[in-house]
């Protein structure tokens, strides 16, 4: 394993954490809301838009083929930061638009009604809502499963419906509000024995964690880049490469075809013969975002220098510090206290106070920038006995020191409110 | 201290200390709302005079945020003793200068709460008195 990185050396590469807000040197605090980028991922993008526009995969001047280039070069990157196939990397808007895509296909190519499928309580709502309503449409069941003491998905009940035939199997890998882990692999193995699909929404763990695709065995899987230190509206969809021939595109258009031809043979019924091209392409109808995809590809070089385990590690330790200096006292901490057992995310209450008053006043008198509410996960934050958490959630160039000024911000916070 | 932070010192002072706080007894109006997805909770307690036209008293109880709970005690300051067009006539603009103007998008609606509850009484009362004649523009 990497040596653990220190923040300071990199915190010059992020040109945002120099503004100040409300006359504070800016605190970002909300990284599983959206992360920072750095200068060399900006500079990427600026570059190709600079230098390199074209459209991809379409015209033969050298503009056209260098851009597709870097494109393909892009999918490659992301394929090997997540141990996959090239052919099954896919890239869309986002992880909403992966999940939605995901549950789409499922539901169309191999759901019946009748047939259930199978989510958690932890999920964020871009991986229950596309699921209600594909099931809704199909006539499917929509079965919740809810988590154990340590707040992953129970996997005993999870096995149980899978016994009572559950189709598909869609879990977060990790909770964007309590920061936990679900085994996945052990999961994996489960489904599988039961012949159903699983599909993993890793939006909040590509990013802070290693992700191995084939040690973890989903079958699909979503995540975004905005997330991970690179642009927004560039997403990514993993489909085991088998899946690959059997889905249909779900969006049709340019780019994604070797053919589209007119039959001869009766004209006044003309129709159109149509050869789609191999996976992925054939999933990425339209222009792409190649600024997205050279952006995206920047930011996995910029983390794999640093090393996935150490990003780990380094919010972990944050983790840890933090809820060291949380114990006790007013402050409510939701989901599991073991720093080593999570990624770097902490939901809490000050005891009597509303969240959204909280990270206002953080805000206002600190500058410091933390998430509150339900985190798009509502019910889940129901089970945790609340409407509103603040979510205070941690990135590489966070340091104890900010989390210093936190702490001190959070009491004065607290005596202004009392 | 710059005019920001008088608004959010006001702010807080209507938190901790909030105005016509508290339930009341044999009220003409009792109106509650609440915004689910943060929630914010806030119930009204209205006397109106004998013409059934001037809110004589007004009281309210909330579980809420500090937005939403200075927004409910500011606007009871603002309304007791006036007619019920004159809390119909009231906008968005009317709550948001308690805040000095503007308030952060996010928190719109924890402010605009307490005239939305007490509005969804007043209107209806308002129309019933003065039913719109039928060839009425509006």
């Amino acid at each position: 394993m990497k040596e653990l990185f220190d923040p300071q050396d990199i915190r010059s590469d992020f040109p945002i954490l120099n503004v100040k807000i409300n006359g504070k040197p800016l605190i970002y605090f909300d990284n599983a809301a959206t992360s920072q980028k750095p200068r060399q991922v900006i500079e990427a993008i600026e570059n190709f838009y600079f230098l390199k526009n074209a459209n991809v995969g379409r015209s033969l001047h050298t503009l056209a083929e260098e851009a597709t280039e870097l494109y393909f070069q892009s999918r490659k990157k992301v394929a090997s930061f997540i141990n996959a196939d090239q052919e099954e990397i896919v890239f869309t808007g986002g992880t909403t638009d992966s999940l939605n895509a995901i549950a789409n296909v499922i539901a169309e190519n191999f759901l019946n009604p009748k047939d259930m499928v199978v989510t958690s309580i932890l999920e964020h709502h871009s991986n229950l809502l596309p699921w209600l309503k594909v099931c809704k449409a199909k006539g499917c069941t929509l079965k919740i499963v809810h988590t154990n003491k340590n707040w992953t998905v129970n996997v005993e009940k999870l096995e149980a419906l899978l016994k009572e035939g559950a189709k598909v199997v869609s879990l977060t890998h990790v909770s964007n509000v309590l920061g936990t882990i679900n085994p996945i692999r052990e999961i994996s193995r489960i489904v599988h024995s039961y012949d159903a699909i699983l599909v993993v929404d890793a939006a909040q763990s590509v990013p802070h964690m290693p992700v191995d695709v084939k040690d973890l065995d989903c079958d699909f899987m979503a995540f975004g880049a905005h997330k991970m230190l690179g642009p927004m509206g560039i997403g990514v969809l993993y489909l085991k490469r088998r899946y690959a021939d059997l889905i249909e595109p779900w969006n049709l258009g340019g780019g994604m075809i070797k053919s589209v031809t007119l039959y001869n043979e009766a004209p006044e019924l003309s129709c159109c013969k149509v050869t789609y091209e191999d996976t992925p392409i054939k999933f990425e109808a339209g222009t792409p975002n190649v600024e997205g995809a050279i952006g995206l590809s920047v930011a996995i070089d910029y983390l794999s220098k640093l090393g996935m385990a150490s990003v780990l590690s380094h919010e972990r330790q944050l983790v840890k510090y933090l809820l060291e200096n949380l114990k006790g006292g007013s402050f409510e901490v939701y989901g599991p206290r073991d720093a080593n057992s999570i990624t770097g995310i902490v939901s809490f209450n000050i005891k009597g106070i509303h969240a959204h008053d909280v990270a206002y006043l953080l805000d206002k008198l600190a500058g410091v920038a933390v998430r509150s509410g339900h985190h798009c996960a509502q019910p889940l934050v129901n089970v945790l006995g609340t409407t509103a958490t603040v979510r205070a959630s941690f990135y590489v160039y966070n340091t104890v020191e900010e989390i210093n000024t936190f702490i001190e911000a959070l009491k004065e916070v607290e005596k202004k409110l009392r | 201290m710059n005019s920001d932070s008088l608004y959010l010192e006001n702010l807080l002072d209507h938190y901790r200390n909030p105005r016509n706080y508290g339930e009341m007894k044999n009220p003409d109006l009792v109106v509650e709302d609440a915004n689910l997805s943060c929630g914010d909770e806030v119930k009204f307690f209205i006397k109106l005079d004998k013409n059934k036209n001037i809110i004589e008293d007004i009281k309210f109880v909330s579980r809420s945020c500090a937005v939403c709970k200075a927004s409910a005690s500011m606007l009871t300051e603002l309304v007791k003793g006036k007619p019920i067009s004159f809390v119909n006539s009231l906008t968005k603009k009317d709550v948001f200068n308690f805040f000095g103007g503007s308030i952060d998008p996010s928190r719109e609606k924890c402010a605009l709460l307490p005239l939305k509850a007490i509005q969804s009484k007043t209107k209806t009362i308002e129309e019933g008195i003065h039913e719109k004649p039928k060839d009425s523009c509006f």
